[in-house]
């Protein structure tokens, strides 16, 4: 777990590995460095379309790239794609079904100094209430390439997070990736955390703290918040009795809502959620940042021993 | 143009403005004004100048029209009608409840609709990524695009005003339809576009200035259109909003309400004494 990548550099690569063997247009809104589809850029300059700063033109461009037959991959930070753009999103990519991919990058606290602004907090809740779109978040480099390339292969939208900051490589080349299977990173008996994103590998630091005190924790990877794989989830609670989320993203609307409703209808446990407590972030470093608003195994592990108590 | 030819194309107008009616009435709901003031537009686009084939409406070569100011679909859908999309009765299901004639175009269900659209400002940009895209890969199709004149209050159109020029899409042509109405009021009013032709020149457009309801006029903007090279052509067509109709034209009233029984009786009789008088075949 040394090596550290950050997922929107996986992002850069894949498109120049996928753009190898397939044809697809990849936009961006003048940020084609901080996205890193500048890599892209490089490689098939004909074929990326830098829109300028108008996101909400960028995102109906692409849809109008889709209606005429093509796949487009559409890029920008998250705050923009999912906020700013999010009615284009609704009504000129969702509802029509069309074959937009959007790369948001920069999702998270983790955008560090830049500060609340940029730091997009809540684009699992809209993009997962959109019908039909598919919302993947993964938790590392390897994972992030991978869903790249699911989502050429996916029929109609999909919304992809990345993050700014570098991670914990947690696969290799050999993982198999399928779009809304979660994948169980540990078993365990006595609670299950289930993380997305970055906060995979903190949950897995969790589950080692937690063994120091006797406790097994479950530990379960959702990168696909939409479609969820519920059956796993409910597998896990009927197991362990007992879930913690976490999640780089506000607590409201997006894994923890997913799964406390999965949940709730499929197989009632105590759900505590770890994420952004309904406030905005600030400026400062990505590990302070990460320590203020309590993104920590520490945190996760407190949360695991209080909803144990609640079975 | 021919005299015949002029004669056939308002026909077909008159028959579209025919469906206009009759769907918003039956629906009880819709937007007339701004459908009959681009039914025109409309009837040459599909009868004369795109090169589109009704048997096969997913043909990847076929042109593209996109309908930016989505309320006007009434006018969209008898034009599509007319063009033999789908069949004429299909009007009378418009807005009801299981209907392929959406409020508001919808290309997944309705035959002959290119873009999904309604929410105002993402036509046009949709419309560029259709142009951009034959441009990238070497297709021969172009794109046609309407706008409303009160829709030009969006930011989004001006982000693809620019984006249409800084690409040189040369095979997209945007319609805005002038004519003076927005909800609220008139544009002027509300919020003022004006002088559109000199935003559009501003903007680095290949801009006409027409009478929108001028089959000639419209002739003459589509040939500067095919002989313009390396940019966007709009046509800034003025208009007359709920024209066709007497007691429709000009008035903000008819945007967004349908006819009542006697209304359209009566704009049904106006139209139909026309159809009668220009008919001669």
């Amino acid at each position: 777990m040394s090596n550290k990548i950050a997922t929107r550099e996986a992002y850069g690569d894949a498109l120049v590995e996928l753009g190898k063997d397939h044809s697809f247009f990849v936009l961006d809104a003048d940020l084609a460095e901080a996205t890193k589809t500048v890599k892209f850029k490089k490689a098939f300059p004909e074929r990326h379309i830098d829109c300028g700063i108008a996101e909400a033109n960028m995102i109906s461009v692409a849809a109008g790239l889709a209606a005429a037959g093509n796949i487009a991959y559409a890029s920008t930070f998250a705050m923009f794609a999912a906020g700013r753009a999010f009615e284009q999103i609704r009504n000129s990519v969702a509802y029509p079904k069309l074959n937009v991919k959007i790369g948001a990058t920069h999702g998270g606290i983790t955008v560090g100094e830049d500060g609340a602004t940029h730091q997009c907090l809540e684009d699992l809740a809209l993009m997962r209430t959109l019908p039909g779109m598919t919302v993947i978040n993964p938790a590392d480099a390897t994972e992030a390439k991978k869903a790249v390339e699911a989502a050429y292969s996916t029929d109609g939208p999909v919304y992809m997070r990345f993050g700014r900051y570098p991670v914990p490589v947690l696969f290799d080349e050999q993982y198999s990736f399928t779009v809304g299977k979660g994948v169980k990173m540990t078993d365990g008996t006595d609670v299950t955390l289930i993380g997305t994103g970055i906060m995979v590998s903190i949950a897995l630091e969790a589950a080692e703290l937690l063994k120091t005190d006797g406790i097994q924790a479950e530990v379960i990877n959702i990168h696909t918040i939409k479609p969820l794989d519920r059956e796993l989830i409910l597998a896990s609670a009927h197991k362990t009795g007992a879930i913690v989320t976490a999640e780089e993203h506000s607590v409201i609307g997006g894994l923890g809502s997913a799964v406390t409703e999965c949940v709730c209808e499929g197989h009632p446990v105590p759900v505590l959620r770890v994420g952004i407590e309904d406030q905005f972030g600030q400026s400062g470093s990505v590990e302070e940042l990460l320590a203020a608003y309590k993104l920590t195994p520490a945190q996760i592990a407190a949360k695991a021993k209080a909803a144990i108590a609640q079975k | 143009m021919k005299k015949a030819q002029i004669e056939c194309l308002t026909k077909t107008a008159d028959n579209i403005r025919m469906s206009v009616l009759r769907g918003t009435y039956l629906a009880g709901s819709g937007h007339p004004g701004g459908s009959l003031s681009i039914a025109d537009l409309l009837a040459y686009l599909y009868f004369t100048e795109m090169k589109i084939n009704p048997e096969q409406p997913r043909d990847p070569e076929r042109d593209r029209l996109v309908l930016s100011k989505g309320h006007a679909a009434p006018a969209l859908y008898g034009a599509l009608a007319e063009r033999g999309y789908f069949p004429k009765e299909e009007i009378d299901t418009l807005r009801k409840t299981g209907s392929r004639l959406q409020g508001h175009p919808d290309m997944k269900n309705t035959p002959g609709v290119d873009m999904t659209t309604g929410s105002l400002g993402q036509g046009i940009s949709a419309a560029c990524g259709m142009a951009l895209g034959a441009k990238k890969n070497g297709q021969a199709y172009r794109v046609f695009a309407i706008l409303g004149d009160g829709e030009l209050n969006e930011g989004q159109v001006w982000e693809a005003a620019m984006f249409a020029t800084h690409f040189k899409l040369d095979n997209l042509c945007a319609f805005i339809d002038v004519n003076g109405l927005q909800i609220d009021g008139t544009t002027a009013e509300i919020m003022n576009t004006a002088p559109v032709d000199q935003k559009f020149k501003a903007f680095g457009w290949n801009t006409l200035c027409i009478d929108g309801h001028d089959f000639n006029a419209i002739e003459s903007a589509l040939l500067s259109f095919a002989d313009c090279n390396g940019k966007p052509t709009a046509v800034i067509m003025n208009t007359i909003k709920g024209k066709g109709v007497s007691f429709m034209e000009g008035k903000v009233n008819w945007h967004g309400a349908s006819p009542k029984e006697a209304d359209y009786q009566t704009a049904v009789q106006e139209i139909t004494q026309r159809l009668e008088g220009n008919c001669h075949e």
